[in-house]
Formats: C-alpha cells, sequence, structure tokens
C-alpha cells in the first residue's frame, strides 16, 4: 500500500491549492473528492440542451491573485471575465450604477456620491489591513508565540498607522451592523440596500444583524487581493475548478474523483489516514481535510474520537445557510426595464430598501418561505456565449433569503419548490417583464440541495457563518485553530479555516505553509 | 412536610423525618439542594461513632445517574481519566473527570451494575456535561437522583449491623463490591464502599422503604451503638482518611471563575486515576502536555505539630508563600494534626519540611501559631479491617 504523506479532503479550490502548494514543497499528495469532477463550490453543471451553469458559485471576487500566478492558474486555462459593473435595479428604473468608487443613477444625491467614495476607501483600508491578518494563520491570543506576537504587532501598528479617525471607526464598526453605517453615510435607500447585500451575501444575517460591517470587510479583501467587483470564469465556474486540478497534477499531486471518503481512520490517539467509499483504506502522515468542520469531525472522525469540549464546538458552531439559487435557461436574451441591452453583462441585483432585506430574513428564522427576496443575478452567456445555444441564455441567480430547512420540509412539501420559483419569477417579472416567456428550464436551489450536492453543511458556502466570534483567531472554534484538528494527524485547510469562505484559496495556502512551516509531514 | 408547607426552599430526603428526631442539635447545612445535619448530638461523638462502632449517614442527595446502553463503557471511558474496562460488573470504582483543558471537574463512583449499566455517583451537578458527552455514544442518560435513597453505614460493626438486618453473608463481599439482599419485598443493593477509609458500606434502596431501613438499622444496632452522623464528624474521617472533596480541596472547572484557580489531576495527587494508554479522554492531550512541561503544583499531606487544626493557612518556605491548606482537622484517632496542601513545585516532596501559618481564636483574642510541618506519605489511618475479607465480625 502506497503511503502518503498527505492525504487531502475534497477537490475544491481549498483542497487542491493546499493540495498543489504540499506537492511543490516535495510532499506526496492524495486528494480524494465524492464529487466526479474538481472544484468543489466552483463547478459548472450541464443544464438542459446546450446550457451550461455555474451551479454554485456564480462569481469570483477573492481570488487571491499571488495564487492564481504561483500555481500559474492562467497557464492552466484560467480567464476571467471583465471586472462588472454592479446595477441596483430600482422599481422606479432610475437604477444605480455602482463602478468601483463611482456612483450614478439619476435620483443619486452629490453628497451621496461623495459619501460613497470615502466610505469605499475608509472599506479598502480596513479591508487592507485585514488583510495583513488573512495572509497568515490568525495569531493565538493566550498562547502567543513569536510569530503570532509578530502578527498581533503588526496588525496594532497597520491599525494606528490608518490615523486616529479610522482607527477609531473600525473599532467602532467592526462588531455593529451595516444598517445603521449605511443610514449613517447615504440617503438612498437603494444605494443603502445594494452596500449592504454585500455584507450579508452567503450568510443568514441580515442589514441588522451584529458584525455585518465585519463581513462587508472581509468581502473589502477581494479589492485588496486585486479584484476590482466581480467577474465571473469562462467557460463556467468549473473552468476554476479545472485549472486548479491541471495544476495540482502538474505539481505531482495524485487525485482520485468520484471516490468519497467515508471516514477519518484513528489508530491509538492519532489520525493515520481515510477509508474510501470503495472500502479501501489509505494511510498517511496527516489527513487535510478541505470539508467544512461539522462534517469533518461529526461525520468523518465522529465525535467519539474526539473530546467533548470539541464536540460541543462542533455541535454549537453555526453553519445554517440563508442563501439559495435560481438556474434559468432562456430563449433568448431577458429585458429588465431600463437596461441597455450590453449592460444585461454586468451584475444585476435586486434589493429595494434595508428594510425590505430584513423582512425577507424575518420568516426564514422560522424556516418559513419569504415573499420578498433579494436577488444577485448573472447572464453569463453574454460575456460567455459557450455556455448557451447561439442567442439563447442562461441566467442564475444567487436568492436571499431561502431557508436552509422548511418548517414542513423542502421535499416532503411538494409543492414548495414550486411556490419559491413561482414567487421568485414574479419578482423578477416586475424588473424584467416577458422573461417567463423565455424560461427554456428552470431550477431552485435551496441551502439544502447545496448541502447534498456539494457536502457543506447547512448549505454554507462559507463553511459556517462568518460572524465575527467564527472568525479569525476563532475560525473555527476554539480548540481547532491555525488549521490544526484537535487530533494528531489532522488538519482543516477549508473555508471554515482562517479567513474563511468565497472563493479566496488563502486558506488552503496557508494551511499548506503552516503545515510545512512546522514541519508536521517530514 | 413539603418544602412549600415549611416555606424553605431546601428539600428534604426519603429519612428526614428520622433525621429530624435525631438531630437534637438542629444544625442543618445545605448539600445539593437538600437539608441534612452538621451534626446531629456531638461531632466527636459522632466520629467515634465511625471508628468504634457505626455511624450512619444520610447520602440521598448525592447526584446519581443511571448510564446504560451499547456504549456505556466507551462513553465512561471517553468521560473519565482512568480505564473503566478493569472495573468489572457488581464492582465499584473512584474515577475523576475533567474538561478538555485537563482542568479537574469532579470526582466520583463508577458502580458497574450489569453488562452495559452503569450509576455515576458524582458531587457536582452534572446533566449537561454528560449529555455533551453523548453526542456520538448510543447511551442513555438518566438522572435518577431523586429515585434511590442512600445510606452510609461506617464503621466497625457496619458488617454486623448490615447481617442483622437480614445481608446474610455481607462479610465475604470484598472492598469495592456489589451485593443485593431483599429487603421487605425490594431490593436492597449494597456497596462496600465509603468516605471514611474505614470498613463500611453504602446502601441503596427505593425510598418508599428508606423509613423502614432506618429503623431497622437503629433498632438492631442500638446494642451495637449506632449513631447517625453529620457532615462535620464525616469531615473528620475523611480527611484522616486522606480522601479529596470537591469544592474544598480544588475548585471543580465548570464553577471557576478566576483563571489559574482549577488543578489538574497531576496537580492534586490524582495522577494514579490518569491512564495515557487509553487512546482518548477528555483532557488527555492537555494532560499529557503538562506532564511534558511541567506542573504547576503539587498536593502533599501535611503532619503538623501541635494540636491546632492549619485551617486556610498559609505554608511557608524560609518565610515566603509557597503554598494554601485546602483542608485539615485534628484528627483523634491517628492522634495527628494532618493538612492537605497544594505547593508551589518543585516543592512538597515527602520529607520537605515547611512553616504553617495558623491562625486560631480563645476568647476572642486570635492567635498567630507557626507550626512546623512535614510532607508525609500517604494517609496515616489505614485499618486492616477496610480490607479484610471477610470482614471481621465484631
Amino acid at each position: 500500500m502506497t503511503n502518503y504523506d498527505a492525504i487531502v479532503i475534497g477537490a475544491g479550490h481549498n483542497g487542491l491549492i493546499t493540495s498543489s502548494y504540499l506537492a511543490k514543497a516535495g510532499k506526496k499528495v492524495l486528494v480524494v473528492d465524492a464529487r466526479s469532477e474538481a472544484g468543489g463550490c466552483a463547478s459548472t453543471q450541464a443544464f438542459t440542451n446546450g446550457f451550461h451553469i455555474s451551479d454554485c458559485a456564480q462569481w469570483v471576487h477573492q481570488l487571491d491573485d499571488k495564487i492564481v500566478q504561483e500555481l500559474s492558474l492562467e497557464m492552466h486555462g484560467l480567464r476571467l471575465g471583465k471586472a462588472k459593473r454592479t446595477i441596483a435595479l430600482q422599481a422606479s428604473g432610475d437604477h444605480l450604477t455602482l463602478d468601483g468608487d463611482s456612483l450614478s443613477g439619476a435620483e443619486i444625491s452629490a453628497a451621496d456620491k461623495r459619501a460613497y467614495k470615502a466610505f469605499r476607501s475608509q472599506m479598502r483600508a480596513f479591508g487592507k489591513l485585514m488583510l495583513k491578518l488573512y495572509r497568515t494563520r490568525a495569531p493565538k491570543m493566550v498562547d502567543a508565540d513569536w510569530g503570532d506576537r509578530m502578527t498581533l504587532l503588526s496588525l496594532g501598528l497597520g491599525l494606528k498607522m490608518m490615523g486616529r479617525k479610522n482607527m477609531q471607526d473600525m473599532m467602532r464598526l467592526v462588531l455593529i451592523n451595516i444598517y445603521d453605517v449605511m443610514n449613517e453615510h447615504f440617503e438612498h435607500d437603494g444605494l443603502k440596500a445594494a452596500v449592504a447585500l454585500d455584507a450579508i451575501t452567503g450568510t443568514n444575517m441580515g442589514p441588522r444583524s451584529p458584525n455585518t460591517v465585519f463581513t462587508y470587510i472581509h468581502r473589502m479583501v477581494g479589492e485588496a487581493l486585486g479584484n476590482r467587483g466581480v467577474s465571473q470564469v469562462m467557460g463556467g465556474m468549473g473552468s476554476l475548478g479545472g485549472a486548479l486540478l491541471s495544476s495540482a497534477k502538474t505539481q505531482g499531486v495524485e487525485v482520485r474523483l468520484g471516490e468519497a471518503v467515508t471516514r477519518i481512520i484513528k489508530t491509538h490517539d492519532r489520525v493515520t489516514g481515510v477509508e474510501l467509499s470503495s472500502g479501501d483504506v489509505v494511510e498517511a502522515t496527516a489527513v487535510v481535510s478541505s470539508a467544512d468542520p461539522t462534517t469533518t469531525y461529526r461525520d468523518l472522525l465522529g465525535y467519539r474520537h474526539i473530546e467533548a469540549g470539541q464536540a460541543r464546538r462542533v455541535e454549537q458552531y453555526r453553519t445554517r445557510s440563508g442563501t439559495g439559487k435560481l438556474h434559468l435557461a432562456l430563449s433568448g436574451l431577458p429585458s429588465f426595464t431600463g437596461v441597455s441591452a450590453e449592460d444585461h453583462s454586468q451584475r444585476l441585483i435586486i434589493a429595494p430598501s434595508m428594510d425590505a432585506m430584513e423582512t425577507g430574513l424575518n420568516p426564514i428564522k422560522y424556516r418559513e418561505l419569504t415573499s420578498q427576496h433579494v436577488f444577485d443575478i448573472s447572464i453569463s452567456s453574454i460575456e460567455d456565449p459557450t455556455l448557451a445555444p447561439a442567442g439563447q441564455h442562461v441566467l442564475t441567480a444567487l436568492v436571499h433569503y431561502v431557508p436552509y430547512k422548511l418548517k414542513t420540509g423542502w421535499d416532503s412539501d411538494e409543492g414548495a419548490r414550486e411556490q419559491l420559483l413561482e414567487s421568485l419569477l414574479e419578482q423578477l417579472e416586475a424588473y424584467a417583464p416577458g422573461i417567463r416567456d423565455l424560461i427554456v428550464a428552470s431550477e431552485v436551489r435551496v441551502p439544502e440541495d447545496f448541502e447534498a450536492s456539494h457536502g457543506m453543511t447547512g448549505g454554507n458556502w462559507h463553511h459556517g457563518e462568518l460572524s465575527i466570534d467564527q472568525s479569525l483567531m476563532m475560525r473555527p472554534f476554539p480548540g481547532s485553530t491555525q488549521y490544526t484538528g484537535s487530533v494528531e494527524g489532522l488538519y482543516l485547510c477549508g473555508a471554515g479555516s482562517h479567513p474563511g469562505g468565497s472563493l479566496m484559496g488563502l486558506a488552503g495556502k496557508n494551511a499548506a505553509e503552516e503545515m510545512l512551516k512546522q514541519g508536521v509531514l517530514s | 412536610m413539603s418544602a412549600a408547607e415549611r416555606k424553605t426552599m431546601l428539600l428534604t430526603t426519603p429519612f428526614h423525618s428520622r433525621v429530624e428526631q435525631n438531630c437534637e442539635l438542629n444544625d442543618w447545612g445545605a448539600w445539593q439542594g437538600y437539608t441534612t445535619p452538621n451534626s446531629y448530638f456531638d461531632v466527636e461523638l459522632e466520629y467515634f461513632a465511625i471508628r468504634s462502632t457505626a455511624g450512619v449517614l444520610d447520602l440521598s442527595p448525592m447526584n446519581k445517574y443511571r448510564i446504560s446502553g451499547p456504549d456505556a463503557e466507551a462513553f465512561l471511558n471517553r468521560l473519565v481519566t482512568r480505564d473503566v474496562s478493569k472495573i468489572g460488573v457488581n464492582r465499584v470504582g473512584y474515577a475523576v473527570w475533567c474538561n478538555d483543558a485537563g482542568e479537574l471537574m469532579d470526582d466520583g463512583t463508577i458502580f458497574h451494575l450489569a453488562e452495559n449499566d452503569y450509576r455515576l455517583c458524582s458531587y457536582m451537578r452534572a446533566d449537561e456535561w454528560l449529555e455533551w458527552n453523548a453526542l456520538g455514544f448510543d447511551v442513555t442518560i438518566n438522572n435518577e437522583s431523586d429515585d434511590i435513597a442512600a445510606l452510609a453505614i461506617q464503621g466497625p460493626v457496619s458488617c454486623t449491623i448490615l447481617t442483622l438486618i437480614g445481608c446474610e453473608g455481607l462479610n465475604e463481599l470484598k472492598p469495592f463490591g456489589i451485593a443485593r439482599f431483599d429487603f421487605e419485598g425490594v431490593e436492597m443493593m449494597v456497596s462496600r464502599t465509603g468516605f471514611t477509609g474505614d470498613l463500611g458500606y453504602e446502601v441503596w434502596i427505593d425510598p418508599s422503604k428508606a423509613e423502614a431501613l432506618w429503623d431497622q438499622l437503629f433498632g438492631k444496632g442500638r446494642d451495637y451503638l449506632i449513631k447517625p452522623i453529620g457532615s462535620h464528624a464525616l469531615h473528620m474521617a475523611r480527611i484522616e482518611a486522606g480522601f479529596l472533596q470537591a469544592k474544598v480541596d480544588f475548585v471543580p472547572a465548570e464553577i471557576a471563575v478566576r483563571p489559574g484557580r482549577t488543578r489538574t489531576p497531576l496537580e492534586i495527587g490524582l495522577d494514579w486515576q490518569v491512564d495515557f494508554n487509553k487512546p482518548l479522554f477528555n483532557g488527555r492531550a492537555a494532560l499529557l502536555k503538562q506532564k511534558e512541561e511541567g506542573l504547576r503544583y503539587r498536593f502533599v499531606l501535611l503532619d503538623v505539630e501541635g494540636n491546632k487544626p492549619a485551617e486556610h493557612s498559609f505554608i511557608l518556605k524560609n518565610g515566603k508563600q509557597i503554598g494554601i491548606v485546602t483542608s485539615a482537622a485534628w484528627c483523634p484517632t491517628v492522634k495527628s494534626n494532618l493538612a492537605f496542601a497544594q505547593v508551589e513545585m518543585p516543592h512538597g516532596a515527602v520529607g520537605d519540611e515547611f512553616v504553617a501559618e495558623i491562625y486560631y481564636q480563645r476568647e476572642l483574642q486570635w492567635t498567630r501559631l507557626m507550626a512546623p510541618c512535614k510532607v508525609i506519605d500517604g494517609p496515616l489511618f489505614n485499618p486492616s479491617r477496610k480490607r479484610q475479607t471477610p470482614a471481621p465480625a465484631h
């Protein structure tokens, strides 16, 4: 039997990035994934005849350019589309356009324009500071070693260097909610909602939830990493997975797709390998899981193989997502009122007001359907015609808020998905009259579906709520930080570890670097 | 009379009617929400009943958890630091447990009642911690504290008296063994266990038979000078026997507020309870690390000069404070002034000599006494009757 230095569970972006960096350092690495395609959430799915959709993530806005360079992802076929503007659709038809720091729209005041620039500049400064922390393991506060102290020192220095005003603001803002901050800065309700959307995407939070400023800064790290707005991946999100896979293979990483890890094997007091769905047992010096912490500890290792306090942490780790998706195959280009034909390729959002968002969140707390959704729309086939038959289009939309589990059960209540679809289409129709007539095929995906298809507990693409008590030096939870598991031989490299989710890749890179630095594979 | 009728928030045990009749000093204390006597008539005479005849303690307030199911042993083995598989059926084992940080949470006893069926007796309420521990295990946990009445009968004639009330052949029961008898048609479980370091038993029975059991014991035991004992007499006996008391000799981790106030089993003389050969138990990683990096404290038994109990004393070495006393008593049977202390490492090897700074009051006058003391090895009170099987007859 072959012995590996490391077995990486999951060929998502973080799993592949960890594998590549470990292999680059000369380690013998095996990656295993239950899915038949690499890429995890960066996946493309054949939808209906000739249509392809990015069936999980649809935007790239936080990918670390350094990783793209170091793993030669462009050479391996990664092509990102142009950075997109955000067009915030208004019921009045006077839409707003958010393009970098500039803001336009018939109803936008000069004061809002100035305030938007200032707000962005400040948030970017915070994002840059945060990036310092994101590029390394999060320092421990109690048992800090010299490396940790240096990180803290550098963070403190960075905070100080931002100037008194920014420093005070950061300390004040980081724990509060985006709702209050928006009202402090802006007048236009649509603008407030457009910014707030970026703060709640992928979470189970509303604009009034605490620490939604933190999540917004998390998003701004994307800009500090060199992303200007969101982009689509040419060929569909799966091409990012493909490029990562190809790069990993070039580094000598062995990849087994379509084979699930059924169990992490613990021998006496340390992890020694994994058991696969085929029944094969593969041994390694280390098992590195890019699966979410709940899947890793509860399902693969098993609570009985960790200490009870850790099991309690896992059980209490919040993973519920409130984001679903709408997929449409369209026979022609839909027409959003007041949006020029070419602007349909931009990012279109529907978020009328923060109050509407908050109201939309309320029912899902009780696992009920809401009638007021927020949309983040991509018609990717405009920039990339390969995704649909000639003249036809695919539309995908991130939809908030969709309950993870429905009180009556998504599958036991047979009409639930239809009801959701109907409600979504009705809301879309208001902005794009006639869109229904173009529909060739449609699908709604709820968080529970992502849990099943992509193995993410709670359907949460951050692998756990990105709130400050589950972030940084506390991600995923105390006792399992700095990429180590609570059991010897087990490591974490997924979005559930610092610095968390979205297609960023830093968790995977940091994990590999940390393992190499600690010399745990030698 | 119910607690509501008495207008007190404390509960009463199934033996209360009898306890109350005997509690001449009306000296009540609270134990786990129950009212129980600190003393009945005279602390020292109660103590001497334990050592010379038989003392009876109502231990009904003790927390009792029934743990059963296919994973019961595995569950307990992850919970406590010792190897539970070594406790055979119808045997009892002392055990301690920690949180993940290796901090001592509590100590207690595990009764192996039958295959896959255990009772855990604990000092602290443990419902929540046990439920968390049950994640991933096929076990059922049932708090049966109120479903069982229990008495401890401790002392040289304890076996004789119990035999008289129907525990035929009890003298053959080995220390830490469990036997079952019929008592007025219900099962009475007797374990050769206790908290006095003496020959003694604990009797477990349905609450409906509690008063009848008490009456039988005191009826048949009258000629053997059986006496009820309160918690103060028990305190003297357990110090003499070298037994730790939660909340007195260590702060249970779940109620500790200040950092650094908890102790690990290694720091409190319970290293013999920690079995690192087990692949997993709560606190294992932390304790291994501490073992490697060194302990902060050492638990010591001190023989203090003079007869003034070194209660709450500072322990000094060359005038510098290096430790504190957690329990102390003048122990009449061994005629020694004993103290349990925690001293900073590397102090505390057997034979080390310190000074105990003792304060005591006589007729309003406080006096400070600097009493030399010495670390001794093991408890002084260790009578052969404690271990003998068959238990000696009296």
